[in-house]
């Protein structure tokens, strides 16, 4: 790795100054996507501030309206473990438990897991190969190159890849909120407009600013989140990022769906909702197959395969009805 | 900014360090980017640790900091300051191997060794979160709490994953996580 300075934080306000002055300096908590983007020198900071020891920010606590606060820091393990996130939103435990290892779960944190950079081997190749969310204006080696792993939604000719978090999919099914404390304060980003499509600014991941500390995410109680799963395909079973997932919540109605929250990842460059879907799933039975499948196709009218994802068209809503048929039989 | 901050930039840019490794106090002086695996390994000749990919991906590194099992190759030697780490080399007590590491060699659990210090410190920490009761991605109902009776094969081979074995040794090494888990 490059050299550069360390230091710890003691205080959020001291913290988030730095950062907004100094386009240089880097938080650090897990470290295990920042240290993995210096080695391959995707990322150069110049210093690095260890945020581990800001107090008050590694808690999970259930709030008064049955909600949950999870702090930034809190790691993957200890969120995936926690009793009351195993009930109320076992979706959430899922989609923890499914992403990386039990060794890397200990150590990356939950803020660190919603601003990990993607997963496409372009932008992680040491080469310097051209990348326009690793050195913009170079252009995307992916987008005729090799793009199985690659978006099928929302995608643009500047940029091509998937966000490669599991728990940021569950998230934004559940629309919890990530809480940022900033220069002005503190404010509540919804999760599904906290990351970006790329458009032609690729190098931007998320709306975050700098002096942006994230604090904690909230989950709102949702009547849908006991009845909840996370399916993730992947080419090998374990220990592998997603080929596709679903993250689905259900609430019934008899054997009808009430409302359904469903969300994919390895499919855009941001966790990606499925809104239509979500409509047309509405009073549709749980046991009609071919209606559940209908419904959830009005999501794909707008998909766009890349040379070699085609196969991820079929996969997702496979996937997708899946994840709502597991769900749906736990309501 | 902070205290350290200003010190480390005086001299050669290296800072002082202090952590309980193995149950000893070890005081030493890095580069901020040393990574833990290579402070273990160059600086406390501590080489049951192996440097295997470097990123993250093969868990030969694995160590355990606090009594939690981590990648010493994925996080940075400073910021570990006064804590305690523990290598394969702190397992064993009075010459006597730890019944872990007994059981794969009772069992072959492994052929070249290089991934095996990773392996036996994942298996022990394992061990502990089933313990604990945590779930797994092969756990059936992550609702219910995980009793350390449910830790099947298809449990230890999930909890297992981040340990990559060249030799493909994985079926002797689940035995005898079994064989040590049944002991314990």
């Amino acid at each position: 790795m490059h050299p550069f300075t360390y230091s710890r934080a003691a205080d959020p306000a001291a913290a988030i100054a730095a950062h907004a002055q100094d386009s240089h300096l880097a938080f650090i908590a897990g470290g295990t996507d920042l240290l993995g983007l210096m080695k391959d020198r995707a990322a150069l900071p110049d210093r690095l501030l260890d945020i581990n020891a800001l107090p008050d920010m590694a808690r999970i606590e259930v709030l008064r309206d049955g909600g949950v606060r999870i702090g930034a820091l809190a790691r993957m393990s200890d969120v995936a473990a926690n009793e009351e996130i195993r009930r109320r939103f076992p979706v959430i435990a899922e989609s923890l438990l499914f992403a990386a290892s039990g060794q890397l779960r200990n150590m990356a944190s939950m803020g660190g897991n919603i601003m990990q950079r993607t997963r496409c081997a372009y932008f992680r190749d040491e080469d310097d190969l051209p990348c326009n969310k690793r050195k913009p204006g170079s252009g995307c080696a992916a987008r005729h190159g090799l793009n199985r792993l690659h978006a099928i939604f929302g995608w643009s000719d500047e940029c091509v890849a998937t966000h490669p978090s599991d728990v940021a999919v569950a998230l934004s099914a559940l629309d919890a909120k990530v809480v940022v404390r900033g220069r002005n304060g503190e404010r509540s980003i919804s999760f599904t407009e906290f990351h970006r499509l790329p458009g032609n600014t690729p190098d931007r991941d998320n709306v975050l600013d700098r002096g942006d500390l994230i604090v904690a995410i909230e989950v709102p109680d949702r009547i849908e989140g006991r009845a909840s799963h996370y399916l993730k395909l992947r080419d090998r079973e374990s220990y592998e990022f997603a080929l596709v997932s679903a993250a689905a919540a259900v609430a019934t109605n008899g054997s009808r769906i009430g409302s359904v929250r469903l969300a994919m990842g390895g499919v855009a460059h941001k966790p990606w909702r499925l809104t239509a879907a979500e409509s047309a799933l509405r009073g549709v039975s749980l046991d009609d197959v071919q209606a559940l499948r209908t419904a959830i196709a009005t999501s794909f009218v707008d998909a766009r395969p890349l040379a070699h994802n085609t196969f991820k068209i079929e996969l997702a809503q496979r996937v997708a009805l899946r994840a709502v048929q597991i769900a749906g039989a736990r309501a | 900014m902070s205290e350290s901050d200003t010190e480390e930039r005086q001299g050669d840019g290296r800072v002082h360090l202090s952590m309980m490794v193995n149950g000893a106090l070890r005081s030493l002086k890095v580069e901020p980017r040393m990574t833990l695996l290579d402070a273990l390994r160059e600086e406390l000749g501590l080489t049951g640790p192996k440097k295997s990919c470097d990123r993250g991906e093969c868990g030969a590194c694995t160590v355990h900091i606090e009594g939690r099992r981590v990648l010493s190759c994925m996080t940075l030697a400073v910021m570990h300051e006064g804590k305690q780490i523990t290598t394969i080399e702190g397992l064993e007590r009075d010459g006597r191997l730890h019944p872990l590491q007994e059981a794969f060699i009772e069992h072959d659990g492994f052929q070249c060794g290089f991934c095996t210090s990773g392996q036996i410190m994942s298996a022990l920490a394992m061990i502990q979160e089933a313990k604990a009761g945590w779930p797994s991605a092969a756990t059936a109902d992550v609702t219910k709490r995980f009793a350390p009776a449910d830790l099947s094969e298809a449990e230890i081979r999930e909890r297992m994953s981040g340990n990559l074995c060249r030799c493909s040794c994985y079926p002797n090494i689940v035995d005898a996580v079994v064989d040590a888990t049944r002991r314990s």
